[in-house]
Formats: structure tokens, sequence, C-alpha cells
């Protein structure tokens, strides 16, 4: 019955969404069970909400003012090797947090060790993300609009101050938002630098007082943080709903610059990037070569680095598959409820690692005396890579789904129907029509997962069965034990590979331009689909 | 002996009834056509007989079996039905060869390649065994949706509005293409449309399909030369209505006497085709040219008759009248006409 195997796909993803959500939601609960939990840290909260206040607002000044200006420079100005400039911009994505502080502190810059240093750190880092929502939104202005202000007698600058700029608020602060939600993320660069945020006191109530609901109240403190973020920029966003797509090559025509000021825009962002991203890789091949020659490297390192590949393969395969059913059960079912479930499901993204872990470790410790109290296991669940996996799924199903879902997406229904008038039921259309079409977003969703759980700190050490270090986990302790040599080499391979997604973003969206040209002329999706293929 | 058959089926969507109460049969080895305006519910009907949609009640039964019916729901998958949809659904990812052979896995590999290849030679694309969908132009799309709902040999083929997505340039002969290939196969046919002159002239029969009701079923020069209601005449190409008062076999209207088809009596209503009628110049005249259409192989007048109402006479271009003239309009000989509500 067709019926049935559809509410089959709905009871799954319904099961998944379950599995992802309630552990969020149980959060809260410790405030009901162990109300006086939080009195023996009194001293944690108010610490953590200032250092946190003074980071949120840091970074997002920052963030806010470094990425726009980039992205402002880059869209609407043209400067000799603006191309390489544009995406050259993009790269610090690759540098976690504490790999840059791991360089800072190396070098012993002053001041460094403070609140200040870590707003730095993280708006050096993170800028990215509003320069490339910026730059979308700059992109797609048509140049009606700032003709229209020139023609009611604005200069060019002045134009794209009074028009290009308020057209693209929305997504600045979109893009301000996931800086700050990165930000309040952290536990790397703000333990390595001393900064008492929400992330560091929760490993230090987890680690040294082994308090589990304070740790819990904690990390609900956090969340709330989190999600007045978004709600403030929800607010900040207003009525404010700018879409309009320019028509294809109707872009604002960019002012030429000459002489010292290209110059200055072919410098400035080139010292930037040199800064954020070349600087460190070549202080860090030094310190490896070192460390390699000098035998410093940590004797850990070839289980650290085992431990971290295989973490994330496995991870780069659980994921994306659990995407997948969770979005065809979505498409498969057609109902309001798997709707629902799909982005409840998806609601672990943007939460801090360290919030993620803690609240999995609870519901996992009283299913495993559960089962022990059965069939003697000892610790199943938390005392092994069970345990982590789930955490990297609540984590990271959303960035699997968004990949999965979008090239879903763009499979039309009647190749679903078409097929199953041919006689294939529901996981044979899975398997030959949707699979093979989807390649691409799978591909895309195994990398990303691939990679964010090679950087994953937090979570890793928080929930890590014993002997089970990373080469994050390496990073960071070299570092905190002034061992920068021997924290040089993993920290290298780390950004190594975090450059690959980067890479293919650029690729990607270097093509983009022309593909989604070919794509409108010929209305055909084949077409896309071939050019995204070959 | 029938392929498809419905009964009592209606379906509506949120309150709002798409199919209400229809019976048909699809016959065997015929090609029948649905022909009513976009959301008359063709389509929907369509996809209840293909299993992508439940009726609310009424059964369906295709070949000897009940597909759908109270209590009963055959997933589409084992309904041995084709279905050739308006976008031709093609899997991009696959050959033409592999798109063909896509319905036939659970057959043993030579019926398999053996169906494939002979589907491939009936549409004509045996060179085109390894192009990829995007390779292939308008009409060999089609030719390749056609084959891949063929290649199973399914009970009946659906098409759903298959010609829309072409150029008007091209419908034409793609439709005698279309027509041929089905005939070869021997299939049965049910296709869905909105466009009169396609349905009339490449079905057996057609059902004529108003707000989710059929009003209407029969061989084309049925449904067109004597409609059952004014809605329906009106549907299937351009019509007088002209009331009159009947005298057993014939009627007597301002334009002149008709032959009934059925005879009655009282004042009617009749269904007048544009070439049921005809000027001369030889009588005085009763009406005036107000608008000419000139058609090429025939011409369409728009008069305005003595009595007041606007008549439309449709004559090969061999004469032509100009705007403005004054002509005599009457019955062309044979014209018989039917009654319409």
């Amino acid at each position: 019955m067709s019926a049935g195997r559809a509410d089959a796909f709905a009871l799954v993803t319904l099961a998944l969404a379950a599995l992802v959500a309630a552990p969020l939601i149980g959060l809260p609960l410790s405030f009901l069970f162990a109300p006086g939990g939080l009195a023996e840290f009194a001293g944690f909260v108010p610490e953590a909400a200032l250092a946190t206040l003074l980071l949120v607002l840091g970074v997002g000044a920052g963030t806010l003012v470094l990425g726009t200006a980039l992205a402002a420079l880059v869209s609407f100005c043209d400067f000799p090797g603006r191309g390489w400039i544009e995406w050259a911009l993009v790269l610090p994505l690759a540098m976690p947090g504490y790999v840059f502080t791991l360089f800072a502190l190396g070098l012993d810059v002053p001041g460094i060790r403070s609140t200040l240093g870590a707003v730095c750190v993280f708006t050096l880092v993170l800028y990215p993300y509003v320069y490339l929502l910026a730059r979308a939104a700059f992109l797609a202005q048509s140049r009606t609009l700032i003709e229209a202000a020139r023609g009611l007698g604005l200069s060019h600058r002045r134009a794209i101050a009074r028009v290009g700029l308020p057209l693209a608020w929305p997504a600045i602060l979109g893009g301000v938002a996931l800086a700050l939600m990165e930000a309040l993320a952290d536990f790397g660069t703000v333990n390595l630098l001393g900064v008492r945020t929400f992330t560091d006191a929760i490993y230090r109530v987890w680690f040294i007082a082994f308090d589990r609901d304070a740790a819990m109240q904690l990390a609900t403190l956090l969340v709330s943080v989190t999600l007045t973020l978004l709600v403030l920029e929800r607010l900040a966003r207003g009525r404010a709903r700018h879409t309009q797509l320019a028509a294809r090559g109707d872009v604002v025509p960019p002012v030429r610059l000459r002489g010292l000021a290209a110059a200055g825009a072919l410098i400035g962002p080139l010292l930037l990037v040199g800064f954020v991203v070349g600087a460190p890789l070549a202080q860090l091949v030094v310190w490896a070569a070192e460390s390699v020659s000098e035998g410093l490297l940590a004797p850990e390192f070839a289980t650290a680095t085992r431990n971290s590949v295989l973490l994330a393969l496995m991870s780069a395969v659980l994921v994306p598959t659990l995407a997948v059913v969770l979005a065809y059960g979505v498409r498969a079912s057609r109902s309001r409820v798997a709707g629902v479930a799909g982005r409840t499901a998806t609601i672990g993204y943007g939460l801090p690692g360290s919030v993620v872990a803690v609240a999995v470790i609870v519901p996992l410790g009283w299913l495993e005396r559960r089962i022990d109290g059965l069939a003697g296991t000892g610790l199943l669940l938390t005392g092994t890579v069970i345990g982590l996996f789930y955490a990297y799924l609540v984590r990271f199903l959303a960035l699997a789904w968004g990949a999965v879902e979008a090239s879903l997406a763009r499979i039309p229904s009647s190749l679903d129907e078409a097929a199953r008038g041919l006689g294939s039921d529901r996981l044979d259309v899975l398997a030959r029509v949707h699979v093979p079409l989807m390649r691409t977003g799978l591909a895309t969703a195994a990398l990303l997962v691939f990679v964010e759980v090679m950087k994953e700190l937090p979570a890793t050490l928080l929930l890590r069965p014993l002997g089970g270090d990373t080469l994050a986990i390496a990073v960071w302790q070299a570092t905190s034990e002034s061992l920068f040599e021997t924290a040089a080499l993993p920290a290298l391979l780390i950004v190594l590979v975090g450059l690959l997604p980067v890479a293919l973003m650029i690729r990607l969206s270097g093509r983009r331009g022309a593909e989604l040209e070919a794509a409108q002329a010929a209305g055909a999706w084949a077409e896309e689909y071939e050019a995204v293929r070959a | 002996m029938s392929a498809v058959r419905l009964s009592g089926v209606a379906k509506s969507f949120g309150g709002a009834a798409a199919v209400r109460d229809v019976s048909l049969e699809v016959r065997q080895g015929e090609l029948m056509a649905v022909l009513g305006p976009s959301g008359c519910g063709k389509t929907t009907l369509l996809r209840i007989i293909a299993g992508f949609e439940a009726p609310d009640s009424g059964s369906v039964v295709v070949g000897d079996e009940l597909v759908a019916g109270p209590g009963r729901m055959v997933p589409p998958e084992k309904r041995r039905i084709g279905m050739v949809f308006q976008d031709y659904a093609l899997f991009p990812h696959l050959s033409v060869e592999a798109n063909i052979g896509f319905g036939l896995t659970s057959r043993p590999r030579e019926r398999r390649e053996a169906l494939t290849r002979r589907t491939l030679e009936l549409v004509g694309l045996q060179h085109k065994t390894a192009s990829l969908p995007h390779q292939l132009s308008g009409g060999e799309r089609q030719r390749v949706a056609l084959a891949r709902a063929l290649a199973p040999e399914p009970e009946i083929v659906l098409l759903d509005e298959p010609f829309s997505s072409l150029d008007a340039s091209l419908r034409a002969g793609l439709r005698r293409e279309v027509e041929l290939i089905l005939r070869e196969a021997e299939a049965t046919a049910l296709l869905v449309t909105h466009d009169q002159e396609e349905a009339l002239s490449l079905a057996d029969r057609l059902a004529v399909m108003r707000d989710g009701r059929i009003v209407q079923v029969g061989e084309p020069v049925e449904v067109y030369g004597h409609p059952t209601s004014r809605w329906a005449a009106q549907f299937v190409g351009e019509v007088n209505v002209l009331s009159g008062v009947a005298t057993g076999a014939g009627v007597e209207t301002e334009l002149g006497a008709f032959d009934l088809r059925s005879p009655a009596e009282g004042p009617v209503h009749v269904a007048v085709r544009p070439e049921q009628l005809e000027l001369t110049a030889a009588h005085e005249s009763n009406a005036e040219v107000v608008a000419r259409e000139f058609r090429g192989h025939d011409v369409l007048y728009r008069l305005r008759h003595e009595g007041g109402r606007t008549v439309i006479v449709q004559l090969p271009s061999l004469e032509l009248y100009d705007v403005g003239a004054r002509v005599f309009v009457r019955p062309a000989r044979a014209a018989i006409t039917s009654l319409v509500d």
C-alpha cells in the first residue's frame, strides 16, 4: 500500500527529528531537577555573561565593518586583480580560531590574552561570513536602482551609501548573526586566550568539578543567548525583505579605480589575507619542520591523525545518509508533520559543540545505565564513540541536510512518478533516480561534514573515549602548554583539510554565473544538471 | 473488452471538487482523448488512473483488476500503466536506452534487451541509444518518453498534454507520429488535452469534460456534429446557437429551415456550425458582413443578421465578400442539426 509506505517514511523522519531534538529540549529541564545546581558556581554566570556580551559586541562590530567594507570594495569598484581578491578574501574561512590563536600566541603578540585579543582573532577569521552574504546581496542589486538614485542627483558613492547599503542590510545582518553564532560556539580560542565565556565555563564545570547539572544549566543559558541573538537579528531586519534579483548582466557597473586607489584596493586585502592565512601557514610549516627534525612531535600524533580521519570519514558517511533519509521522508510523505519534523531535526546547527555534548550525554548516560542493568555492558554509549557520533549527528545534520535538500528539491516530482509508473517502489526510486541525481549534493554534504568533524574541538573534547585524542585536541593541548612546535603539524593538517570546501565553494561560485545563465536561457533543468556533473 | 473502466469516481482537494462522479470506459486498442478546459479535472482523472491520487469514492479497474475502490489502493508501480508526462520526465542521468529499459528490470535479460530494441525501432531512435536526454530535440525527447512508457507493454498508456510543450509548428507533425507509433504498437491510450483540434484529429473517441464531470462521450464526428449541450458545442469549435420551432423532422429558425437529427416538437435551441450556413448574392440581402477572418483555405465571416443577432459563417476562400457587403445567409444543403439546452 502506497499510503502505508509513505507513513513509514514519515515515521522515520519523526524518529530522526526526535533523536536530534530531544536532548536539546531536555536541557532546560535541568533547572527543574536540580534547582540549586549553579549555586556552587555562582561566580561563573556573571563572569561568563560579561565576557560573552563584550565578545558579541566586539565581534559584531568588527565583522560588520570589515566584512561590509571589503564586500563593497570588490562589488562596486574595479581594479587590477579584483577577480583574485574577490576569492582570496574567503580563505580565512579555512582557518579555525584556535589555529590562528596558536600562531598569535606563538609569536607572543602583546595583549593577545584578553577579551580584546579574542575579539580581534574572531573578527579576522569570521568576517568572511559577512563578506560573502553582503557581496551576494550587492551583486544581486539592479543597476536601475542605482541609476534612478543618480538621476535624482546623487553621486555614485552617495547612491551606493543611500540605496545600495540599505538594500543589502538584511543580508549583512544575517552574516553578522552567523559570525556571532560561530564566536559563541567557539571553545578553543577563548580557552587558550583565557577569556572566560560560557563555553569555557561549561568546560570547567564539567571537567574540573564533574557537575553535569551545572553544566546543563550553563548550556541552557548559552542557548538562550544564541536564541536571543537570532530573535534580535529578525527584529533588526524588520519588515525589510528586499528580494530583488537583477536580470543577468544587469548588475551595478563598478567604478574603475586608478593609481594609488587601485594599488590600495589590491594591497590592503592582500595584506589582510596574508596575515590571517599566509603568515600562519608559513609559520606552521616552519614549526612543523622543527618539530619533526628535533623529534618534538607528540608521540600520539599518529594515533590522533588516525582517530581524526576515522571519525571524520565515518561521520561523512553516517550524517549525509541520515540526511538523505530525512529529506526523502519529508518529500515522500508530503505531510505537514514531516515538514515540521524536517525543520526540527536541523535545529542542532549553530548550537555550540559543548552545548550539544552536554545535551546528549545525560540521556545517553540514562539509557546506558538501563542497558547495563539488563546486559551488563558497562559504559556502552558514553564511554565509546557512539556518544561522539550522536553529538556530531545533532550538530552537523543540518549542514548535510542543506546540501542534500537543495539537490533533492531540484528533482521534479514527475521523475518520481515516471519511475513509479514504470514499476519502481519508493526505495527503488531513491536508489535508481534520486541518489544518482544527487551525487553532487551528497559529495558536498560528505565533504562539509568531514571537514567540520576534523576541526571540531569542544564536543570531541568532552565526549571522546579514553585514548581518543584527535588532531584538534592535540593542537589545543599542545598550545595550552605552550608547545607551539608540537601543535604545528596537526594544526597544519587541519587548515589544509579546511581549505578543501573553501576551494570547492570558489570553484562552484566561479562557474555559477555562466551555469545559471545557460539554465535560464534553455529553461531546462537537465542542462543545469549536466553542467554540474561535468 | 475494456482496458480501463472508471465507475462513479470522485475526488476533491480540501473541499474543492476536482472530479465528480465520473464513469468512463476505454476500450482495448482504442485511442481516447479527454478534452476539457484547464482546471476541469482531466489531469486529476489521469493521475487517479495512474495511482498517484486515491479517489474519494468510486472504483478504477485496469484490465480485469480492481486497482482502486473501497478499501483497495494498488500503488502505481503495480498497475501496468504507462505514463507520458507533460515535461516528459526523462531521467537526465540515463541514456536513451537506459531510460527505455528502466521499467524492465524485473524481466530476464534477453527479454529486456529484446523489448528495448524493439521499442527503440518502433520510435525510430536506434541511432540515439547512447544519447543523454539533454542532447535530444523536443520531438526526440517525446518519442523516448513514449517508448519508455510502451516498453513494459502496459495495459494502457496515459498521455498528459503531450504536445503542449512543443512549438506550434512542430505539433501537427508530431501528433501524427505519435498516433502512428501508438497504432503500430497496438496500444490502448488515453490522452488528456485542452486542444480541441488535437482531440478531434487524433482520437477514436473523445470525452468532453467540464467542472469535473464528463458531459459527452463519442466519436469526434459525433461530438462535433451533434453536441448534446450548448457548452460542449461551444467548446468543441465555433457554433451558432439558434432558437426555433420544431415540427417533427425539421426546425424553423430565423435563418431558415434545418433538418433535425431526432424528431421534436415545440420551441427549441439548435446548434448550427458555421460551415452549415452558406452565403449567396442572388437573393435580396438579409445580413451585412461585419468582420472577415481570412484563414487561407477558408474564411470566417461575422455577419449582422437583419433580426439583430450575430451569425458566423465559414466558407471556402473561393469567393470573397468585403466587410460591409450585403449578403443573403441561409442553411447549406444537407444541414442536420441537434438540439441543445
